[in-house]
């Protein structure tokens, strides 16, 4: 305790030197890079300030200052304030997403956002830093071993409950964001089997759709051919499991087709079909394209037609024709796509890479569990708001409405990731430290 | 493995999304997608088509402003319908199923309601306009003709239609283009350029400002002013003495190779193709396969020459070294081909090539044939030489002028007529009639203007073309004003050149009672044969009345092929009309009034319908 206050208070010098350059250089250019596309996204020719609170891309260049400063205090709080305060933390923001069912204020839809006057407060948000934290806090703790079935479930607990509180709201695509901690679990010694059950589980849902229940059986067929065939006779072939397995393999593919034509609305029939292109008649894909695939087919569009080089800034003809809708906020990348070509859109696809990676190699460093647990959960929920955005809007996945962090237009966003972040890069300037 | 599992999982990701991306921005992509932009709008701007002026200055061709009533169908407001209604001329249902079809189009961009308003309905209705919201009057320019003739050389406009669109990228659906004649091909002269404005558009199609601020707009060029070599008055009078006579008559400047005038009979007024009335025309005359006025005989028309060919051989004799002016053939009214004897006009005796030529005597010229193919060892030799003289006058190819259209006419090859007979298997006992401009020749009514022209130029001739002046300056396209050397010598000309002018000035030339007062003509009749099938029978009709000529001798100013389709002898209509041309061109009025008026009154139409009447008749009848 002593050392750590006697670190802490060396102050400001030794964490600006302690604190890593390149992360810090990345999350600035994405959030500049952004902000030029917010404007020329949402610039209109009626001249005005970049300092005019009135357009979006002012009130954008607002929070951008407002994160600035929460970085300056996220760095000069002691250290050891996250792990201490992230149960009560936790705590808050569970309370806050069940408050939005007395208090939210309902935005196209969704009921997702405390109104604070000056601006609206979305605490799913806050719930993402809260949940990295208090599930780093829980895994770290001593009297946790992740190979006990009770500590596991313990574990997804923590994942579930903002997930479960959230997708109400409705906002499926935020809940989605909380299961992508699973990683952080997995990194600590969570069985890979419960990974290979998810992953299988995702292709059995997606085979059915593609190419229904009795390819799917011929294909499973073929495959325990194969195995049989060249299995060493010495062996032996574990029959009862794979029969077992099969079978709850066929039976989850005719509950996906139950589910798929009953329980799922047409929109989200019609979400699925579109992304795995199962309409193969040109005139209902017209038909799609001008409803439910409008957005997917713009987007599409227009980053295509920004060919290699791109139109360049402010030329985007669909981004200023409005072609696009949403195009400021989840879409934001369509007008990198639109006005800087392949090289824009490689660029920030690169930037996000490298800031991962280095991420990973950060929180692999940590001598303290917490802190490299706490990365972990940065890592996951910041790749997979990249992951399902990017993908959605170049057409590769559904359309699951969640920002891309440091770009979408969006004031609770860039703060709560912001905030994710740089506790992160604050844990990490103590790095040499077991514990703070 | 779990320290890796998530970098495995970000560079995949990378990949996957950077494949995708070259997959859309590089391999998809294509340059034209500008073009097919939502997000762009291009609005044209047209320049006015350019003036059409004759030789002499006088307008041909203008434009005339046309106003079209336009609608916006969500911009209407309820409105006085019976009186907008009278003010336009149209009825009541008539103007709300226009409205309908107009609404159904689409709401929000503008339909024509009514097209093309006269100039007294647009001022009456000019005033009373702003009274009805959503309607408004678009200007546009109409061709306007200050001629009722020439309309086969000076061509017309209409829209573009599907094949021009994928030939020519500059157009779009429903600009105009040129069709025919001058207006086609001096389109791009004419035409100018349209000035391009691109408009920024959001998803809802409305404008929202100039796309990149205007930078790539451009303004719209002018179409030029071009003048042609036509003689409007000459052109005109050659048009009203063709009156109820089918054939071609061309004019040129043999100095230059201007074309005074292209007539083609039966034609129409070019105004026809004009306005409101334009497709009900077009049909009309299109439709008229008998008379085909929009066929230019002039440039399509290819028939035997008949006897003004006959001056050809005798220069080809000449240079052959075969024949001189003093040389003799026999004429037994006529001649012989094997056992068979051809007639002849000429009266008989011994003919020298001055009166082979004065009183197109065909004896004389079957004569002087042989003894050119008589010259060589082989017919095939004589015919490579006898056809390599024939086309340095510009006869069996496209002469190249400058109009659009056109046809070869046929000197016939020896590897033609190997392929009629068989190899070798003919000489030029088979091909005699090519002496006299019969058999297996054809040329069209510009190539014997020009090969008159090559005669009235002592040897040389330049090509034939209607372009004069663009903007007021002279032409100076080398293909126009270099001259073609004939393989014939200068020298050799005159006496044939006397023997031309000798048709009008001896006592017994086939046209002596066509000469004009005060000016020396050269000229050469002709009567050529002609057949056609009626019901699958081959039946010859009245013989085509052929005149070539030129004038003054000494300093030709006009040279001049008249080609009048069963006008029987030579001297008759084809003979009249010649020397009334030159005369109206050289002197400006007609000292001969007869003539005159009998060649406006006189018509062959009871001679065209003889093979449609279904019934037995007689060609080459005396009919005056």
């Amino acid at each position: 305790m002593g050392k750590s206050s006697k670190l802490t208070s060396v102050s400001g010098r030794s964490i600006l030197k302690r604190i890593d350059w390149l992360s810090v250089f990345i999350y600035f250019a994405l959030v500049f890079i952004g902000w030029i596309n917010i404007y020329s996204s949402t610039f209109t020719d009626e001249h005005s300030s970049i300092f005019d609170f009135g357009t979006l891309y002012g009130k954008q260049l607002f929070f951008i200052g407002v994160s600035l400063v929460t970085i300056v205090i996220i760095l000069a709080l002691e250290v050891n304030f996250y792990e201490r305060f992230s149960s009560l933390l936790y705590l808050i923001s569970m309370i806050s997403l069940l408050g939005l069912f007395v208090f939210g204020k309902t935005i196209a839809g969704a009921t997702s956002w405390y109104d604070l006057g000056f601006f609206n407060l979305q605490p799913s948000e806050l719930a993402k830093v809260a949940t990295a934290l208090a599930l780093a806090k829980y895994l770290s703790d001593i009297q946790t071993d992740i190979k006990r079935r009770k500590d596991q479930l313990y574990a997804f607990l923590i994942i579930l409950i903002p997930a479960i509180l959230i997708i109400p709201q409705p906002d499926p695509g935020s809940a989605l964001v909380f299961f992508a901690m699973i990683f952080v679990i997995f990194r600590e010694g969570l069985p890979l089997f419960y990974l290979v059950i998810l992953l299988s589980l995702i292709l059995v849902f997606v085979i059915t759709l593609m190419y229904g229940t009795v390819w799917l059986i011929i294909g499973l067929a073929l495959l325990i051919i194969i195995l049989f065939a060249s299995k060493r006779k010495t062996l032996k072939i574990p029959v009862i499991p794979l029969s077992l397995i099969s079978v709850a393999v066929i039976l989850f593919s005719l509950s996906v087709n139950f589910v798929f034509n009953n329980v799922f609305e047409q929109r989200h029939r019609d979400r699925f079909g579109l992304w795995l292109r199962l309409e193969k008649d040109p005139n209902k894909l017209e038909q799609i394209r001008k409803s439910i695939g409008y957005n997917t087919y713009q987007s599409e569009k227009a980053i295509e037609s920004g060919g290699f080089f791109g139109k360049g800034f402010l030329e985007g003809t669909r981004t200023k024709g409005d072609f696009v809708p949403e195009q400021h906020t989840d879409y934001i990348f369509s007008t990198v796509g639109e006005e800087w070509g392949f090289l824009g859109t490689a660029t920030v696809i690169i930037l996000f890479s490298v800031l991962f990676l280095r991420l990973i190699s950060l929180a692999e460093r940590q001598k303290n569990a917490f802190a490299r647990m706490y990365g972990y959960g940065v890592i996951s929920i910041l790749l997979i708001h990249y992951f399902i955005n990017i993908g959605m809007v170049i057409g590769i996945l559904p359309t699951i409405g969640i920002p891309l962090p440091f770009f979408s237009y969006g004031g609770s966003g860039l703060l709560f990731f912001t905030i994710l972040l740089f506790i992160f890069l604050r844990l990490d300037t103590n790095r040499l430290k077991e514990s703070f | 493995m779990r320290k890796i599992l998530l970098s495995l999982i970000i560079v995949v990701i990378a990949i996957t999304f950077l494949g995708r991306l070259s997959y859309l921005q590089i391999f998809s992509f294509s340059a034209e997608q500008v073009l097919e932009d939502p997000a762009i709008k291009a609005i044209y701007d047209y320049p006015e088509r350019g003036y059409i002026y004759d030789r002499n200055g006088h307008l041909l061709v203008g434009n005339d402003p046309a106003y079209d009533v336009m609608v916006i169908p969500r911009e209407v407001k309820p409105l006085d319908t019976l009186e907008f209604c009278g003010l336009l001329g149209i009825n009541k249902e008539k103007f709300i199923e226009k409205l309908r079809k107009a609404r159904v189009y689409s709401p929000r961009l503008p339909s024509v309601l009514v097209p093309q308003l006269s100039k007294q309905d647009y001022a009456k209705l000019q005033e009373k306009m702003r009274k009805y919201k959503g309607f408004y009057i678009q200007k546009r320019s109409l061709r306007y003709y200050d001629t009722p003739s020439a309309a086969n050389v000076l061509g017309y406009i209409s829209e573009v239609n599907e094949g021009d669109l994928a030939v020519n990228k500059y157009y779009v659906q429903g600009e105009l283009k040129g069709r025919t004649g001058v207006e086609r091909y001096y389109e791009d002269l004419l035409r100018g350029r349209k000035g391009v404005q691109y408009i920024q558009k959001d998803r809802f199609n409305r404008d929202i400002g100039p796309y990149k601020n205007g930078t790539i707009d451009t303004l719209p060029e002018q179409g030029k002013q071009i003048s042609i070599t036509i003689d409007k008055t000459l052109q005109e009078y050659g048009e009203l003495l063709m009156n109820g006579k089918r054939g071609g008559i061309v004019a040129i400047e043999p100095a230059t190779g201007e074309i005074l005038s292209m007539i083609s009979g039966p034609t129409y007024d070019p105004a026809l193709l004009v306005g409101r009335e334009r497709s009900k025309n077009y049909t009309k005359l299109y439709n008229d396969t008998i008379a085909n006025p929009t066929w230019d005989r002039s440039i399509h028309a290819q028939q035997p020459p008949g006897s003004p060919f006959k001056t050809l051989n005798a220069l080809i004799a000449l240079q052959e070294g075969v024949l001189d002016e003093s040389s003799t053939i026999q004429c037994y009214h006529g001649f012989y081909v094997g056992k068979k004897k051809r007639g002849c006009h000429c009266g008989g005796g011994l003919r020298n090539m001055n009166q082979g030529i004065y009183q197109s005597c065909n004896a004389y010229f079957a004569g002087a044939f042989r003894k050119i193919y008589e010259k060589f060892e082989t017919t095939d030799e004589g015919m490579d030489v006898w056809e390599k003289h024939m086309r340095s006058f510009g006869l069996g190819d496209y002469l190249g002028y400058d109009l659009p259209f056109g046809q070869k006419g046929r000197i016939p090859s020896k590897e033609y007529y190997d392929k009629w007979y068989g190899d070798n298997r003919w000489s030029s006992s088979y091909i005699i009639s090519n002496s006299i401009g019969q058999g297996e020749i054809l040329a069209t009514p510009v190539q014997l203007a020009n090969m008159t022209a090559a005669i009235a130029n002592r040897g040389h001739y330049f090509t034939p073309h209607i372009l004069k002046k663009i903007e007021g300056k002279d032409i100076t396209e080398p293909k126009f004003t270099e001259a073609k050397h004939t393989t014939i010598d200068p020298k050799h000309f005159e006496p044939i050149v006397q023997g031309m002018a000798d048709v009008y000035r001896k006592r017994g030339g086939t046209a002596y009672w066509l000469q004009i007062p005060d000016i020396e003509i050269a000229g050469k009749t002709g009567t050529a044969e002609n057949f056609t099938k009626i019901d699958g029978v081959r039946t010859q009709l009245t013989d085509h009345s052929v005149f070539v000529a030129f004038a003054p001798v000494e300093d030709p100013k006009i040279a001049i092929a008249v080609y009048i389709e069963n006008g029987y002898f030579g001297s008759r209509y084809a003979g009249h009309i010649a020397t009334l041309m030159i005369e109206k061109y050289l002197k400006g009025e007609i000292t001969r009034t007869d003539l005159e008026k009998r060649m406006l009154e006189k018509t062959l139409e009871a001679e065209y319908a003889k093979p449609y009447s279904g019934e037995e008749f007689k060609i080459n009848e005396r009919v005056w």
